[in-house]
């Protein structure tokens, strides 16, 4: 048993407070301990890349899954790979270049979240979605199966014929619904492994909404680098990037967690407004931007560009960061994330990275997935205290105007008010809750005592 | 093109060990695994056939028991013969303080860590001397330098692998076959898993990192991570009033 904090537990780190973690290394082991007869609250824990509360429970215990990480099967005719709950999504396309579909193409993960590092497991416990969900929704929609190992010493098999509420609820289900142990999921075929990128420089936001929507029939990957620094009529200034594969050619690997990584949280973050704005000037004006100057990129660089930097998220100092991402539905879409961009440039509290993407219209495959049709908007705030909560709750009272949402994969704050009148399936999804799991956010949201 | 690689891993349920036959399936090796759970035994076998090992066999019974020696050695005739790369990666930890008392527990822990690895490399050794070729890869530990207070019993077993080891070497090196004595220090494993980890404790996949280049390389002895060749070094060398007082 080793306690461990919630600060080198979430990305965030800016959730402080003792959890005990322990690591099984079989699956029969974690099932065990998924049905611990100790009332102690329990809750999974993959890769530690959710920025928030999602995956912490302080008083409580955590399973963590990165031991259970071996491959189950992997059938080339039809492109189903089952995998224990703690791959990562790195272990997967570490193989990928082996997995020869049946025209020549790869079989290719079909949504993969802005980081390779995160598991199996909690990629669908957050029902992640990539750069590409306008075409291919969430990552739950790919998920064929999986198993759950509940409180009660039961192991459920959930598909859409088996258990579907409860695959349902599982999916997007802040691992509220017991263990994944493990999962089955289509992959699909991808015609070449190299991506033909293109990054196009767009005044305002307008511009954004102009390339999101003359690029979603023909561009698989699509998303949106603003500069927080601009206000008044160059509002969303930024840059456009777009990808799709092109045919035949086989890319390297990607790399393992790279070497060169932030080792221990500076006392003082170098991430201030003077470095902000040169990297928000830089970025903008770098070379090779602009309509038509294609480039040819191995998938790993235009997806996953902060893997390329280990432990990143330590560059924001000891008291750690919020990230903040929300989704809001089109008739406001505009004018809600020019107010929420405002908000932003009116406090002064310029985000590093502001991503912005829209969402295409798919129905759901979990009871709490984030994503709805619209745009998402992704910042990232250092954590200064009661001065940054104060900025997100402007920024809640925006979203929530709209009928938007924010995603919980990346918040650590939110009341349970404004999670019940954003997520309007909270009651039914409660219902699968099991009751022996929580999670600091699930208390936090009323969800679980 | 080449033929597959065969490699026979001795205990291949550890992490240690799946980490080194992750690296192995990724050249499409085939492989041997022996080890005592036939269930974690087809776990490992079924990740190893995903991440491109070109064929799996499993055989499953207690390393440290003499009696199952022959149905082991037949199991891998079988499966491929005598192998190219022959891990031995099973062990105990024993407990220092319970296996003090209870001299029946000492016993074993030597049995398992030194007798029943020195049986079942004889054979291979033999094999592999005779076909004039291979690499015996032995998972011992820097405990086996000198003996502590706190783990005497495994180090015991340990420092004495590593001296077979040390004159196996000699014996095989004119037949053209490696013996790599692999010391790891701190792995963070489910043997170790009740104690508390520090900037000295290493990943299983940095450790596999670290064997699988010790066996390209045919090198003698790999101190894994390289920075406990150092520590060894002062440990090994510290006066013995003063090791009396740190209380290792």
């Amino acid at each position: 048993m080793v306690e461990r904090d919630g600060r080198d537990l979430a990305w965030g780190r800016a959730h402080p407070g003792g959890q005990e973690v322990l690591r099984p290394a079989w699956l029969e082991e974690a099932a065990a301990l998924a049905a611990d007869p100790d009332p102690l609250p329990r809750l999974g824990h993959g890769a530690g890349r959710s920025y928030g509360d999602e995956a912490l429970s302080d008083g409580g215990r955590l399973i963590e899954t990165t031991a259970l990480d071996r491959f189950v099967a992997f059938d080339p005719a039809t492109g189903r790979l089952t995998c224990e709950a703690g791959v990562l999504l790195h272990d997967i396309l570490r193989q990928v270049r082996r997995w020869r579909g049946a025209e020549g193409g790869w079989w290719f993960p079909p949504v993969l979240p802005g980081t390779r590092f995160v598991t199996l497991g909690g990629a669908i416990a957050n029902d992640v979605h990539g750069k590409n969900h306008h075409r291919r929704g969430t990552f739950g929609e790919h998920v064929v199966s999986l198993t759950l190992a509940r409180s009660d010493g039961s192991l459920a098999t959930c598909s859409a014929e088996q258990n579907p509420e409860l695959f349902r609820a599982t999916i997007g289900g802040l691992g509220l619904t017991g263990l994944i142990l493990e999962a089955t999921l289509q992959l699909m075929p991808a015609p070449g492994l190299w991506l033909e990128c293109e990054e196009i420089p767009m005044a305002d936001l307008a511009g954004f909404f102009a390339l999101a929507e003359e690029s979603e029939a023909d561009w698989e990957y699509t998303a949106a680098w603003v500069d927080c620094r601009a206000s008044g009529r160059a509002l969303g200034r930024g840059v456009f990037g777009r990808a799709r594969p092109l045919p035949g050619g086989e890319a390297p690997a990607p790399p393992e967690l790279p070497r060169l990584a932030v080792p221990l949280a500076p006392p003082v973050s170098p991430l201030n407004r003077l470095t902000l704005g040169a990297f928000n000037a830089l970025y903008g004006r770098r070379p090779g931007l602009g309509r038509g100057r294609l480039r040819r990129l191995p998938y790993h660089r235009q997806l996953f560009p902060l893997d390329a930097v280990g432990g990143w998220n330590r560059l924001y100092g000891r008291a750690g960061f919020y990230q903040y991402q929300c989704v809001v539905p089109p008739p406001t879409a505009r004018a809600t994330i020019a107010a929420l961009l405002g908000a932003v440039a009116a406090a002064g509290e310029g985000s590093f990275l502001a991503v912005l993407k829209t969402f295409g219209a798919r129905a759901p495959a979990g009871l709490l997935s984030f994503p709805m049709p619209g745009a998402t908007l992704a910042l990232d705030f250092p954590n200064r205290g009661a001065k940054t909560l104060a900025l997100l709750d402007r920024l809640d009272a925006l979203v929530l105007e709209a009928g938007g949402r924010v995603y919980f994969a990346k918040d650590g704050r939110q009341g349970a008010e404004a999670f019940r009148r954003s997520y309007p399936l909270w009651q039914e999804f409660r219902r699968w809750i099991d009751p022996r799991f929580a999670s600091a956010l699930s208390r936090r949201l009323e969800l679980t005592p | 093109m080449s033929e597959s690689l065969k490699v026979s891993i001795y205990g291949a349920t550890s992490a240690i060990a799946q980490a080194v036959a992750r690296r192995y399936a990724a050249r499409g090796a085939r492989f041997f695994l022996a080890g005592r759970s036939p269930e974690h035994l087809e776990r490992v076998a079924g990740d190893l056939a995903v991440r491109g090992a070109a064929a799996v066999a499993t055989h499953a019974g207690d390393l440290a028991e003499a009696a199952g020696d022959a149905a082991l050695q037949a199991a891998e005739a079988a499966a491929h013969g005598v192998p190219d790369v022959l891990l031995v990666a099973f062990g105990t930890l024993g407990e220092q303080q319970r296996d003090e008392q209870d001299p029946a527990r000492a016993a074993a822990t030597l049995e398992t860590n030194l007798v029943a690895p020195v049986r079942l490399l004889l054979p291979a050794a033999a094999a592999m001397e005779r076909r004039g070729s291979g690499r015996l890869v032995v998972i011992s530990s820097v405990a086996g330098e000198r003996g502590r207070r706190s783990n005497h019993l495994y180090g015991a077993a340990k420092g004495g692998l590593s001296i077979f080891l040390a004159g196996l070497r000699d014996r095989l090196a004119p037949a053209g076959v490696a013996v790599v004595d692999v010391r790891p220090g701190f792995v963070d494993t489910p043997m170790t898993r009740d104690f508390r980890k520090g900037p000295l404790w290493a990943s299983p996949e940095r450790v596999a990192d670290d064997i699988v280049a010790a066996a390209d390389a045919g090198r003698a002895v790999v101190y894994t991570p390289w920075f406990w060749r150092w520590i060894m070094l002062v440990i090994r060398n510290l006066p013995a009033a003063v090791m009396r007082r740190l209380n290792l």
